[in-house]
C-alpha cells in the first residue's frame, strides 16, 4: 500500500511540468495558426467592418501581447480558473462539465466493449494458434480494423436507423420527451448503440489481435509444458495459466487506448450528433477559442494521467512480481 | 448561416451507394409513434450553435433560422405583397420627399412574450441603440441616422443626417429591422444581456429551452397578433453536425425538415425519390449566394483587362452548374442576380465559354506560354464555407491549367481563410461565395469599391480601384428616387461586368428538404429565415 501511495505521489509530481509543457505548446500552436477567434467569428456572422473588429478584439483580451495573455492563463489556472470560451460565451468549466460525461459514457462503454470482445476472441484465437478458428478471427478483426469509423458508422446508421428503424439514428436521448430514472437510461442506452458498437468494433481488433499474439508468446514457455506435464485438461490450461500471463499487455494497451479513444470519438461524436468532448474540441480549434482547447487538452491530459495510474495499480494486482514503482511511466 | 459545413465528397459517396445496397431489400420496419398533437411539434435540423441569437445584434442566417420565429422584424419579404414587402410589426412606411425620414406606422395591440405592450419606444431604443451601432448590417444600412422620434405610441420617425433612399430601406427591411423590447435591455450592456439568448421577442413563437448540442425548444405564443397564428405547437432544432446524419434522420423520420441544403446537392437526387419525402427549392430567393472569383489586382497580370477576360472566357458556368451545383444554380451575368429584378440588368458584357479566345486574349496581353505551356502561376484560394467554392477550386484550377495558367491551390480553415484573403492579401484569385442582400447597397457594392480599411471580410480587398465606379456607387447612395437609383445600379452592373474586379460565376438559393407532412413549406422568398407563423403538420 505504501509502495502504491510512493507511486501516486511520484505521478503527481512528475504530471505538473508534463501539463505545464503540454499547455504552453498547445499554445503556441494556436497562437500562431492564422486567424483568431475575430476572424472565425466575423465569417459565421457574414461579415463586419474593422471598428466591430477592434471593439471584439478588445473585449475578448485579444489586443494584448502573447505574453501577456500566455501568464494571464496560467494565472487564473493556478486558482482553478479555466476562463472564458468566446466561441460559446460561457465559462470553459461549465462546458467541460457539461460534455465531459457524455464522452466518457460513450469511451468507457466503447473501451470495456471492445476490451470485453476482443479479450474472448483473443482467448478463442489463442488457445489454438493457426487453427482455422484462429484465420477466421483473425481475418475479420482485421478487416474491421481496416474500415474508417465514419464509414462504418454511416452504414450502421442506415440499416438501424433508417432502413430497420430499431435505433436511432442521432443524438444522446429523445429530444424533450421528459422521460426520468430507468426509461431515461433505457434511452440513452438504445441512442449510444450505434456510437458505441461502431466504436467497439473498430478497437475491438486491437485488443483481439494482441491478445492472441501474446497466447501465441505464453504456449511457447516452460511452465505451460510443465502445466501439460502434469496432466491439467486443455480448458484450465488456456483460461488459468496461458490467458491470465497473456493478458498483462493488454493492460497497458488500454492505458494507450484511453487516449487514442479520445481523438477517435470526434469523428464518431460528429455523425452522431452527440455533444462530447471531441466535438467541442473541433468547434474550439475552427472558432480559435484558446482558453477552451487549453481547457479541453488539460482535462484529457489528466484523464489519460489518471487512467494510466489506476492501470499501474491493477497491474500490481494482476502480477504479484511487479512492484507499483517497479514500471515508470 | 450554415457556413461552417465540412463535407467529405467520397462520405457522400459511400453514403449513397451503401444505401442503395440497403435499399435493394425490403426490410421490415415499426415506425416510430409520430408525436403529433393538435398542432403537433415540428422538428428541424440545424447544423450551428449561434452563442448570440439576438437577430438585432447579428443579421445572420444562422441566427435568423432559429431568432426570426421570436424576434420579429418591421417588414417581411413577400411573394404577393405590394412592393414585394408584407407588413409585420409596421403596418405601413412612408419617406419625406428630401429623403431625411421614413416614418413608420406601427401594429396596434402587439404584446411582448413578457406580457408588457410593443411601442414606437422599442423601435426608436432597437434603432438607435443596437441596428445602428452593433448590428453587423444596421451600421451600413443606418449609418446615417440621426434619431428616431416616437410623437405617439404607434408611430416612429426616423431621421437621417443624410438624404437616404426609401428604396434602401424597404430592401433591407427583413433582415435589418428585428425589433427587441426595450425594458429588456435598456441599462444593461446589451452584449451580455441575458436575452441575446433566452430571447424575448413579439413572434409566433416564444424562446423555451436550449440544450447546448442538443436542440432549442421554442413553443407556441398564444397571445401572437396573427389571427389563428402560430398553426403548430413547438418548433425543435435539433442539432445534427454532420450532414449525412440530416439525411439520414429525415428517412428515419427523426425530423422533419431540414433547410439550407443541410442534406448535401449529391444526395438531393436520391432523396427526392424516397416516399413521402419533397426537395423544395423555393423560398431563398432573397437570399441569394453569388460564386465569385475574387481577383487581388496587385498582381501584374491580372491588373491587365485581357488577362481577366480571358480567365473569364476560361470558365464553363454550364458545367460549373450542371455538375458542381448538380443543377440547382444559375449562371451569372453580373454583381446583381436575376432574383433580383427590380435592379437585374442583362444588357451587360458576357464572357461565353471560349479556350481559344481566352488563350488569344492572354497572347495579345503579353504572356506567351512557355515551353512547359505555362504562361505564368497564380494562388488561388478557395473559400472552405460551402462544399461547393470548394469544388470550384478545383475546376478552376484545371481550368486555368486548360489556358497556360498554373494555379496552386491554397488550403485553409475559415479563419485561416478570412485572414489571408481579407487581411494579408495572399492571395492571387480567391473563390467567394457572397451574398445578395436584397439591395446593391447592402453587401453588394463593398465587393467593388475601393478605399476600404483591410480586414473586412467579403469586401474589395483585391486592390482594385475604379473611380468611376465609385462614384456610381457613391451617387446611388445618396440618390432618392427610386428609378434615377436603379438606373445608377444598371450602370453599376455594367462596369463591373466589362471591367471585372471579380468574375461572378453562378448564383445559387438552397434547398429545404421536408416530410410531406409539413404543410405551407415556401410561402415567403425569405421561408427559412422567416417567421412561420403559418407553417403547419398535417397528422
Amino acid at each position: 500500500m505504501t509502495a502504491a501511495l510512493r507511486l501516486i505521489r511520484r505521478r503527481l509530481a512528475t504530471s505538473i511540468p508534463v501539463l505545464l509543457i503540454v499547455i504552453v505548446l498547445t499554445f503556441v500552436l494556436l497562437e500562431f495558426s492564422s486567424g483568431d477567434a475575430v476572424d472565425a467569428y466575423l465569417i459565421s456572422i457574414g461579415g463586419g467592418d474593422p471598428a466591430v473588429a477592434a471593439n471584439l478584439r478588445h473585449a475578448y483580451g485579444l489586443d494584448q501581447s502573447h505574453l501577456a495573455r500566455l501568464w494571464l492563463y496560467l494565472s487564473s489556472l493556478a486558482r482553478l480558473d479555466f476562463g472564458w470560451s468566446v466561441a460559446f460565451e460561457r465559462p470553459v468549466a461549465d462546458l467541460i462539465v457539461e460534455r465531459l460525461p457524455n464522452t466518457l459514457l460513450l469511451m468507457g462503454s466503447a473501451t470495456a466493449l471492445a476490451f470485453g470482445l476482443g479479450t474472448s476472441l483473443g482467448i478463442v484465437a489463442g488457445a489454438r494458434p493457426e487453427s482455422a478458428t484462429d484465420r477466421v478471427i483473425s481475418t475479420v478483426s482485421l478487416i474491421l480494423y481496416a474500415i474508417p469509423g465514419f464509414w462504418l458508422g454511416l452504414v450502421l446508421s442506415i440499416v438501424f436507423a433508417v432502413k430497420l428503424r430499431w435505433l436511432p439514428s442521432a443524438g444522446l436521448e429523445t429530444i424533450a420527451s421528459g422521460r426520468t430514472g430507468s426509461a431515461r437510461m433505457l434511452d440513452i442506452a438504445m441512442h449510444l448503440a450505434l456510437p458505441v458498437g461502431t466504436l467497439a468494433v473498430i478497437y475491438m481488433a486491437l485488443f483481439m489481435r494482441v491478445m492472441r499474439a501474446s497466447m501465441a508468446e505464453v504456449w511457447r514457455l516452460d511452465f505451460v509444458t510443465f502445466a501439460r506435464a502434469k496432466g491439467l485438461s486443455r480448458r484450465r490450461i488456456v483460461l488459468r495459466h496461458v490467458a491470465r500471463n497473456a493478458l498483462l499487455p493488454l493492460v497497458t494497451m488500454l492505458g494507450l487506448q484511453s487516449a487514442a479513444m479520445l481523438g477517435g470519438s470526434v469523428v464518431i461524436e460528429s455523425i452522431f450528433a452527440i455533444p462530447g468532448f471531441g466535438r467541442l474540441a473541433q468547434e474550439a480549434v475552427t472558432q480559435r477559442d484558446t482558453p477552451l482547447l487549453l481547457g479541453i487538452i488539460l482535462t484529457s491530459a489528466v484523464l489519460v494521467i489518471v487512467v494510466n495510474l489506476l492501470l499501474d495499480l491493477v497491474y500490481a494486482l494482476l502480477d504479484p512480481r511487479l512492484q507499483p514503482s517497479d514500471r515508470s511511466a | 448561416m450554415g457556413l461552417m459545413r465540412i463535407d467529405l465528397l467520397s462520405r457522400r459517396r459511400l453514403l449513397q451507394s451503401a444505401s442503395a445496397l440497403v435499399a435493394s431489400t425490403a426490410l421490415p420496419a415499426w415506425s416510430r409513434a409520430q408525436e403529433a398533437k393538435g398542432g403537433g411539434r415540428l422538428v428541424v435540423a440545424a447544423d450551428s450553435e449561434p452563442k448570440n441569437l439576438n437577430p438585432a445584434i447579428v443579421a445572420s442566417n444562422g441566427v435568423f433560422f432559429i431568432a426570426s420565429k421570436v424576434v420579429e422584424p418591421l417588414a417581411e419579404a413577400s411573394y404577393t405583397a405590394p412592393g414585394g414587402l408584407a407588413p409585420r410589426l409596421a403596418t405601413a412606411w412612408d419617406g419625406s420627399v428630401d429623403g431625411l425620414s421614413v416614418t413608420f406606422r406601427l401594429r396596434d395591440g402587439v404584446k411582448w412574450h413578457d406580457g408588457k405592450d410593443f411601442t414606437s419606444a422599442d423601435v426608436a431604443y432597437s434603432a438607435m441603440n443596437v441596428w445602428k451601432p452593433l448590428q453587423n448590417l444596421g451600421r451600413v444600412v443606418f449609418a446615417n441616422l440621426l434619431a428616431v422620434d416616437t410623437p405617439d405610441p404607434l408611430t416612429a420617425v426616423f431621421r437621417f443626417s443624410k438624404p437616404t433612399p426609401l428604396q434602401l430601406i424597404r430592401n433591407a427591411l427583413p433582415a435589418v429591422s428585428s425589433v427587441i423590447p426595450k425594458h429588456v435591455f435598456e441599462g444593461t450592456d446589451i452584449a451580455k444581456n441575458p436575452a441575446n439568448l433566452n430571447l424575448v421577442g413579439t413572434g409566433p413563437f416564444r424562446f423555451a429551452e436550449y440544450r447546448p448540442g442538443e436542440y432549442y425548444r421554442l413553443t407556441r405564443n398564444a397571445d401572437y397578433w396573427g389571427k389563428d397564428e402560430p398553426k403548430l405547437d413547438e418548433i425543435i432544432y435539433r442539432i445534427l453536425p454532420d450532414r449525412a446524419g440530416a439525411a439520414a434522420a429525415l428517412e428515419a423520420e427523426e425530423i422533419h425538415l431540414a433547410a439550407f441544403s443541410a442534406v448535401p446537392l449529391s444526395d438531393l437526387d436520391r432523396i427526392s425519390k424516397v416516399p413521402g419525402i419533397q426537395v423544395v427549392t423555393k423560398g431563398y430567393e432573397a437570399l441569394t449566394y453569388q460564386l465569385v472569383v475574387e481577383i487581388n489586382h496587385r498582381r501584374k497580370e491580372l491588373s491587365d483587362l485581357k488577362v481577366r477576360q480571358a480567365i473569364a472566357h476560361a470558365i464553363n458556368r454550364k458545367f460549373v452548374i450542371d455538375t458542381i451545383f448538380v443543377g440547382y444554380a444559375t449562371a451569372s451575368t453580373g454583381p446583381v442576380p436575376k432574383n433580383a429584378p427590380e435592379f437585374y440588368d442583362p444588357e451587360v458584357a458576357s464572357y461565353p465559354f471560349d479556350t481559344r479566345k481566352a488563350n488569344a486574349l492572354l497572347d495579345e496581353a503579353g504572356y506567351p506560354k512557355g515551353t512547359d505551356g505555362v504562361r505564368f502561376s497564380l494562388k488561388l484560394r478557395p473559400a472552405p464555407y460551402f462544399n461547393e467554392t470548394k469544388q470550384f477550386g478545383y475546376y478552376l484550377r484545371q481550368a486555368l491549367a486548360a489556358i497556360g495558367i498554373e494555379a496552386t491551390l491554397g488550403n485553409a480553415d475559415a479563419a485561416a481563410h478570412q485572414v489571408a484573403v481579407y487581411t494579408d492579401h495572399d492571395f492571387d484569385l480567391a473563390v467567394g461565395p457572397p451574398v445578395f442582400r436584397g439591395d446593391p447597397a447592402i453587401s453588394t457594392t463593398i465587393l467593388v469599391q475601393s478605399g476600404l480599411p483591410s480586414g473586412v471580410p467579403f469586401s474589395n480587398q483585391g486592390g482594385y480601384e475604379n473611380k468611376a465606379l465609385d462614384s456610381v456607387i457613391a451617387k446611388a447612395a445618396e440618390t432618392i428616387d427610386a428609378e434615377a437609383r436603379t438606373e445608377f445600379y444598371r450602370q453599376f452592373q455594367k462596369i463591373v461586368a466589362a471591367d471585372l474586379p471579380l468574375i461572378n460565376v453562378a448564383e445559387w438559393g438552397f434547398i429545404t428538404v421536408a416530410r410531406d407532412t409539413v404543410l405551407n413549406v415556401p410561402d415567403n422568398p425569405r421561408w427559412a429565415v422567416s417567421n412561420w407563423a403559418d407553417t403547419a403538420l398535417r397528422s
